[in-house]
């Protein structure tokens, strides 16, 4: 398992350099960045000066190994709009975003663990279809849609949770909300298809000849079998998640990564946006990575061989 | 041999396609189909009939009237059944010509990435060995990259329209079809017609075109169908944000985002959209799983 | 050797909708077994054998309806009783081992979880004396090295240790009544015989009634006491082992002896006999004998109620045919 898991650093290294290339490169989307970074209105040789100043005069491979070297040295460059480093931004932001994903992740499964162990249980009967019902229709929502609602029904109209901002337990409650129930019907189709094959095994009838309680055959005995693909899928979702959170962040202008993103792209603060595009991808690299590793070592015929 | 893609990109289970006749005789009988396909094709009418359906101008602002309510609230009529935005434009006229943005978003999208994604997919799929390493590096760096960020990032820079929106998103969103498409063509690719053209010296294109291409197009369709539905969502965040459709187009997500500061008093500025987004999307989710259930009824979604 | 009866079944139904109508898998089917002994159900694939043993356990699949004129445990009625109660009897008073070892175990967790859970469960046991009694069947059942077994995986077993491990686990409550449903089929020959040797043995000390299904003749002549057999769906014939063996009086024993080969039983050189024919649809309405289209002796009267016969020593089946007109032939 030790080879596997070197191969996969590999590959997750490699991609990771692409990505770094890629997100250097959207500054040049469009078209002259020393033209933007000069400003409306600025004369040929103030376009010149600000061109020289942050080295855009170089061949892009120079200017990319130059950025990539800084990068790897801690340097994450400076922010244009808030006039500080990027790296203290960023880090101070991380957090917040982390912590929103891992909860948005913890509504999705709080949601579809149940109704996908149910939806297999009661396999094509009326609550079946009800769950995979609810799946579709949840899907149908658009999310800032959907936060605007929750806003609506738990900020204004009951006045149980703060509208917007960050700060409290309470400012992440809908934002978690409305970015993790989009996640949810595509893990409680997976669990329902998991549990339905696991259901019918062979051990499952053994459990049960041992007389041991309903609740126990399905949730020891069934569920540990079919989770495994499920723990692959929730690495994989949170790092989409951590991508959406752009959306709800805004949304709620809760203090995240996200939201950070939005302000350095509405005011083109290119450092700012280069590092979070980045990060973002880097992170979204771990994580499968991550779940390739859970793979195989929630499975004992690979773990112990 | 074949690369390994990493278990972030789940892959479905894939059956042998069962043969034609069956399947399309079964399109009409799947009752999900038949609800969304419906649904789909009323909203696709609507919106091409636009100019005769619509009772007034889009852009059309009247500042009189303007948040007039839709007729079920007290303050409503008949005359703006759908009351009108905070400019006065009435908002049953709007909401009809932005099913016409939403639907070409989807369109063009599933398009320009299908035609991408699948040519990547059925590449690395038929010829295996370095191709297949190569496309499957792209799609997990794609993969890698949050969408969003990315979209928004590219808007910004370029210029928000309608036309950067479906450019932008059509080179983005071709990863689900290069890995469904390549293990569909991996499946067709060993089953014997294909050796027997082989073997018969017809040429590569050809063998692509005529054989694996028809046995892989219910796939296609299917992802086709579902990719162009978060296309459609993709814009409307987008355009939510402001960096999508600019003003005046009636985009719904456009819309939501004119109507977020007046949502306390008019909530039904954002609902109607809101829910129009709903049903459009609920409509061709229910109409691609339909699919999915006739093409391939034995397979996993 | 034989005690008071434990398991007593009689006009046992099994019935499951189907698409074209109801399969009947199992029809009227009626035995005893008693402490200390072992009643083989011995017929071919597909004679409702398993199902008997499954609808025992009410381990049915859901779509199934089980029914029966009397079906006591120990006295206690089973067809009555709540699902509770029936979950607090199996795996404590009754268990049952299965036919594949290498899928029954789960492979998530360790041979020792799996064979403490329901002990502890049943009996509210601590985890080190589950534990040292797993040790000490697992020793019973002959596993070198038992301690360190209990903390390996299904998947590091061989197929006749899982076997075993099976057995352990089955005895770990210590039942009353023991169902084995083909547990040597799906093992190598050499094998089979331990565990069929095993199952003797631990029979015969701890004096348990034990079920033991199969379609071997040369299993049933190794352990049984007492045979049921088996065809579409029905007990044909039921008797002491030896009087089987010795004297079949259905035609369908008959030509199942002939058939195979049987340790000490079948002369050497002698020709192996067939059956022609193949067994019948279980859906629908079915009457009268369902061996009547293969059977040499086949007569009008076949296709009504055929009457039950019995001998002295205790043989019982269904057949026109008098005693003395089989012993024509």
């Amino acid at each position: 398992m030790l080879f596997y898991i070197v191969k996969r650093l590999g590959l997750a290294l490699l991609v990771a350099l692409t990505v770094s290339f890629l997100a250097y490169m959207l500054v040049f989307l469009s078209g002259d960045p020393a033209l933007a970074l000069a400003g409306e209105g600025a004369r040929q040789a103030d376009i010149e000066m600000v061109r020289k100043a942050y080295g855009l005069d170089r061949p892009i491979p120079v200017q990319y190994a130059d950025w990539l070297g800084k990068l790897l040295s801690g340097n994450l460059g400076m922010s244009v709009y808030f006039k500080t480093e990027v790296a203290p931004l960023v880090a101070d932001k991380l957090g917040t975003t982390l912590w929103l994903g891992l909860a948005a992740l913890g509504v999705a499964l709080v949601i579809s663990v149940p109704l996908g162990v149910l939806a297999a249980i009661y396999k094509n009967s009326w609550i079946d279809r009800l769950c995979l019902g609810v799946a579709v229709l949840g899907q149908a929502l658009p999310n800032f849609f959907f936060a605007l609602l929750l806003m609506m029904l738990f900020s204004i109209t009951w006045r149980l949770l703060p509208v917007s901002g960050s700060g409290t337990w309470q400012h992440f409650v809908m934002p978690a909300l409305a970015l993790g129930y989009y996640a949810a019907p595509a893990f409680m189709r997976l669990i329902r298809a998991g549990m339905i094959e696991v259901l019918s095994a062979d051990y499952i009838r053994t459990a049960r000849a041992k007389g041991l309680p309903p609740a126990t055959v399905v949730f020891k005995h069934a569920l540990r079998n079919a989770i495994v693909p499920v723990v692959a899928l929730a690495a994989v979702q949170l790092g989409f998640l951590l991508g959406g959170s752009v959306v709800i962040e805004t949304i709620f202008a809760l203090d995240g990564l996200g939201y950070l993103a939005y302000q350095s792209i509405t005011y083109k603060d290119y450092p700012v946006m280069q590092i979070i595009v980045l990060l973002l991808s880097v992170i979204y690299v771990l994580l499968t990575l991550a779940a390739d590793i859970a793979n195989a070592w929630l499975d004992p015929r690979i773990r112990v061989a | 041999m074949s690369a390994q893609l990493p278990a972030a990109v789940v892959l479905p289970e894939l059956e042998a396609v069962p043969a034609a006749p069956a399947a399309w005789r079964q399109l009409l009988r799947n009752k999900a189909l038949a609800v969304g396909g419906g649904m789909l094709l009323l909203l696709i009418v609507l919106a091409i009939l636009a100019p005769v359906v619509a009772p007034y101008d889009p852009y059309v602002q009247d500042l009189a009237n303007r948040t007039v309510p839709p007729v079920w609230y007290e303050q409503g009529a008949w005359l703006h059944p759908l009351g009108t935005d905070q400019l006065g434009r009435d908002y049953l006229s709007r909401l009809i010509y932005g099913a016409r943005i939403s639907l070409l978003i989807g369109l063009s999208v599933a398009l320009i990435s299908g035609l991408i994604g699948t040519t990547m997919g059925m590449l690395a799929g038929y010829f295996g060995g370095r191709t297949d390493m190569a496309v499957s590096f792209l799609v997990t760096t794609r993969l890698s990259m949050p969408v969003i960020l990315v979209a928004l990032a590219t808007v910004a820079l370029v210029g928000g329209s309608l036309w950067v929106v479906i450019l932008v998103l059509g080179l983005l969103k071709w990863d689900r079809f290069a890995v469904v498409m390549r293990s569909a063509t991996q499946q067709v690719r060993a089953l014997e017609y294909v050796a027997a053209a082989q073997a018969a010296g017809a040429s590569t294109a050809r063998i692509v075109l005529t054989e694996v291409l028809p046995n892989v197009l219910p796939h296609l369709i299917v992802i086709a169908t579902l990719e162009a539905a978060s296309a459609i969502l993709l814009e409307a965040s987008l355009s939510f944000l402001g960096l999508g459709v600019q003003p005046p187009l009636p985009s719904w997500g456009l819309m939501i985002s004119e109507a977020k500061a007046y949502m306390f008093f008019s909530f039904w500025l954002i609902a109607i959209p809101g829910t129009a987004l709903a049903l459009l999307i609920f409509a061709i989710n229910l109409a691609g799983d339909g699919l999915h259930q006739v093409f391939m009824p034995h397979e996993r979604s | 050797m034989a005690g008071e009866t434990v398991l007593e079944v009689q006009g046992l139904h099994v019935d499951i909708p189907v698409a074209s109508g109801v399969l009947h898998p199992v029809r009227d089917v009626s035995f005893q077994v008693r402490r200390g002994e072992t009643l083989c159900l011995v017929g071919e694939s597909g004679c409702g054998k398993s199902m008997t043993s499954l609808a025992l356990m009410d381990l049915l699949p859901r779509a199934a309806v089980r029914r029966a004129t009397t079906l006591r445990f120990l006295g206690e009625d089973l067809a009555q009783a709540s699902r509770s109660r029936i979950n607090a009897l199996r795996g404590d008073r009754m268990a049952m081992i299965f036919q594949e070892p290498m899928t029954a175990l789960n492979p998530a967790y360790t041979i020792g979880e799996q064979l403490i859970e329901h002990y502890r469960h049943h009996r509210g046991a601590s985890p080190a004396d589950a534990r040292s009694r797993a040790v000490a069947l697992l020793e019973k059942v002959g596993i070198a090295s038992a301690a360190k077994r209990l903390g390996q995986y299904p998947h590091q077993l061989s197929g006749g240790l899982r076997q075993r491990v099976m057995i352990a686990m089955a005895l770990m409550c210590g039942p009353e009544l023991l169902i084995a449903d083909e547990p040597s089929t799906a093992l190598d020959v050499t094998i089979q015989a331990q565990i069929l040797r095993l199952l003797a043995d631990l029979q015969q000390e701890l004096g348990i009634a034990m079920v033991l299904i199969t379609h071997d003749l040369g299993v049933v002549a190794r352990i049984a006491d007492r045979v049921a057999v088996m065809y579409a769906g029905e007990v044909v014939e039921e008797g002491p082992a030896t009087e089987i063996f010795a004297t079949p009086q259905h035609p369908y024993t008959v030509g199942l002896l002939s058939c195979i080969p049987v340790p000490g039983h079948t002369p050497p050189g002698g020709k192996l006999g067939t059956i022609p024919g193949v067994v019948p649809s279980l859906v629908g309405d079915l009457q009268g004998c369902s061996f009547r289209d293969r059977c040499a002796h086949a007569q009008p009267g076949c296709s009504r109620t055929i009457p039950l016969r019995e001998s002295q020593a205790g043989q019982q089946w269904r057949c026109v045919l008098s005693p003395e007109a089989e012993a024509a032939w």
